[in-house]
């Protein structure tokens, strides 16, 4: 098992090697990474949004109902509602919804390229192709991925307030008193660090995943799965690990 | 010419290929022929680079292909033209950007003179009017074809085809047979042809490799493969009760 588990790390690693080795043509890279941040982004918009207005509103009723107490300002709400969206809900959930979402979709596309034969074919051209298809899909993730973070924290929050405002738990006023209180920079710095490696990882393991599939629509499948669980995994021991270095 | 020097090549314990040596000539069909499993694939795709054999080599015009240094390859690979079986068009892409793909990787020629090219290797497969097409919008037979057009954009002067009848109508088969056969003459390219279509081997072989259990069974043309007396040879030709009775006729 650990065995098999070091001979995949390697496999990835060789895999990344051949993905940051020097592209054929970089006008095709440029055009390519465009297409790639154009699709990520703009696909991935409205279901981030969804998602983070309800987190939002969640988090806010379910703190506001945690803390009721005449001892505690109320403003408390809306301070531990902005830390738990910033530092921790949307980095995180965002990430492992969009490797359901974008990872799936990058090893399902990339395995249909293995499987139907596309990418020998560009292997015979003389054409590197995990650099080909897979930098522009890296480069794009790290990128979209954080603008898709800082999107989110803005819906959540906004979720937030929209709960409060309808449910009137707490003034509107406290709610937003407390969403700038103590607020640090810092704090989002560390939310885009987390999602920066998070859309690393996100896109080279799925890529990985579609680029070694051998067989067919069975195989396509498994791997999607594979691909999923094993980012997954991976994103939530990384979020372990970036918490305790930088915080 | 291409040369095949005692290549051998293993996955795993097992051996798939045993010592083939053979040749491929310049401005010829070569075909390379054999039962589903024989080992055709594999030997074919020695030949473009897609495997590395274990043991031997291959040569392109005296270039010793697997032990080239990565930018020699690259540079060799330019001059190669494959089309696969299942076609392997870009699915994403029209078929003008799938033909048009290898000359936006290597080239710095203009849009228009890219048009031009991509128009008259259309063209030569007889597959005007679908430029704007997509893949998934064509028969098999006009995959095929768009396959081709794509091998041709870059002038290569090897082109490989693997199975290129397969799930394609007589007709259909014929058309391709005749396509290979125009293109191999016109453009005096070393073609090599993977196929088991017993109508292409008797009709487009000029040179013809038969592969049994990953050995070089038979060397010879399409002229000799009727009246060989090699058993292996004859069980795989005359398998069919159609060709049975053709050669109690011969």
């Amino acid at each position: 098992m650990l065995r098999k588990t070091l001979a995949l790390f390697g496999e990835y690693l060789i895999f990344l090697r051949q993905v940051f080795s020097k592209p054929a043509k970089w006008s095709v890279l440029l055009k390519k990474w465009v297409f790639e941040m154009d699709a990520m982004g703009i696909g991935s918009m409205l279901i981030v949004s969804i998602v983070s207005l309800a987190m939002g509103s969640v988090i806010t009723m379910q703190t506001a109902l945690q803390i009721e107490s005449g001892w505690i300002p109320s403003w408390t709400v809306g301070f531990v509602a902005r830390t738990s969206i910033v530092m921790e809900l949307c980095p995180t959930i965002i990430s492992l919804l969009l490797v359901g979402n974008l990872g799936s979709s990058i090893t399902a596309e990339i395995g249909s390229m293995r499987v139907t034969e596309q990418i020998d074919a560009l292997d015979v051209m003389g054409i590197n192709p995990a650099s080909h298809l897979v930098l522009p899909k890296v480069l794009a993730s790290v990128i979209v991925i954080p603008v898709l973070c800082i999107f989110s924290i803005a819906f959540a929050l906004f979720g937030g307030f929209l709960t409060v405002w309808i449910t009137n738990c707490i003034s509107t006023y406290n709610f937003i008193d407390g969403l700038t209180y103590c607020f640090r920079v810092y704090d989002v710095v560390y939310a885009l660090t987390k999602t920066c490696i998070f859309a690393f990882i996100m896109s080279t393991v799925a890529s990985f995943y579609g680029y070694r599939i051998e067989g067919g629509a069975l195989e396509l499948g498994k791997a999607s799965t594979q691909a999923i669980v094993v980012s997954s995994f991976v994103i939530l021991v990384l979020n372990v690990v970036i918490t305790d270095i930088m915080l | 010419m291409i040369e095949v020097n005692n290549v051998s090549k293993y996955f795993g314990e097992k051996q798939i290929l045993h010592d083939i040596n053979t040749q491929f000539e310049e401005g010829k069909v070569n075909l390379i022929i054999g039962r589903s499993g024989s080992g055709k694939t594999v030997l074919m795709k020695c030949l473009v680079g897609l495997f590395t054999p274990e043991e031997g080599n291959v040569f392109y015009s005296g270039r010793e292909f697997h032990n080239l240094p990565e930018k020699e390859k690259l540079l060799l690979r330019k001059e190669m033209g494959m089309v696969f079986q299942g076609s392997a068009l870009f699915d994403s892409m029209t078929i003008e950007e799938n033909v048009t793909f290898p000359l936006d990787m290597f080239t710095e020629q203009s849009e228009s003179e890219k048009l031009d090219r991509a128009n008259f290797c259309l063209g030569c497969v007889d597959l005007e009017g679908v430029n704007k097409l997509y893949p998934a919008e064509l028969s098999g037979g006009m995959k095929k074809r768009a396959a081709i057009a794509r091998a041709l954009a870059c002038n290569p002067k090897y082109l490989f085809f693997d199975e290129p009848n397969s799930g394609l109508d007589p007709k259909t088969s014929l058309l391709i047979d005749e396509l290979i056969t125009k293109i191999t003459h016109e453009f005096n390219t070393t073609t090599v042809v993977n196929t088991h279509d017993l109508n292409s081997i008797i009709t487009i072989g000029e040179t013809i490799s038969f592969i049994y259990q990953g050995h070089l069974a038979w060397r010879g043309s399409s002229d000799t493969i009727l009246t060989s007396d090699n058993p292996t040879l004859n069980d795989f030709i005359y398998a069919q009760p159609l060709t049975q009775r053709l050669r109690k006729t011969l």
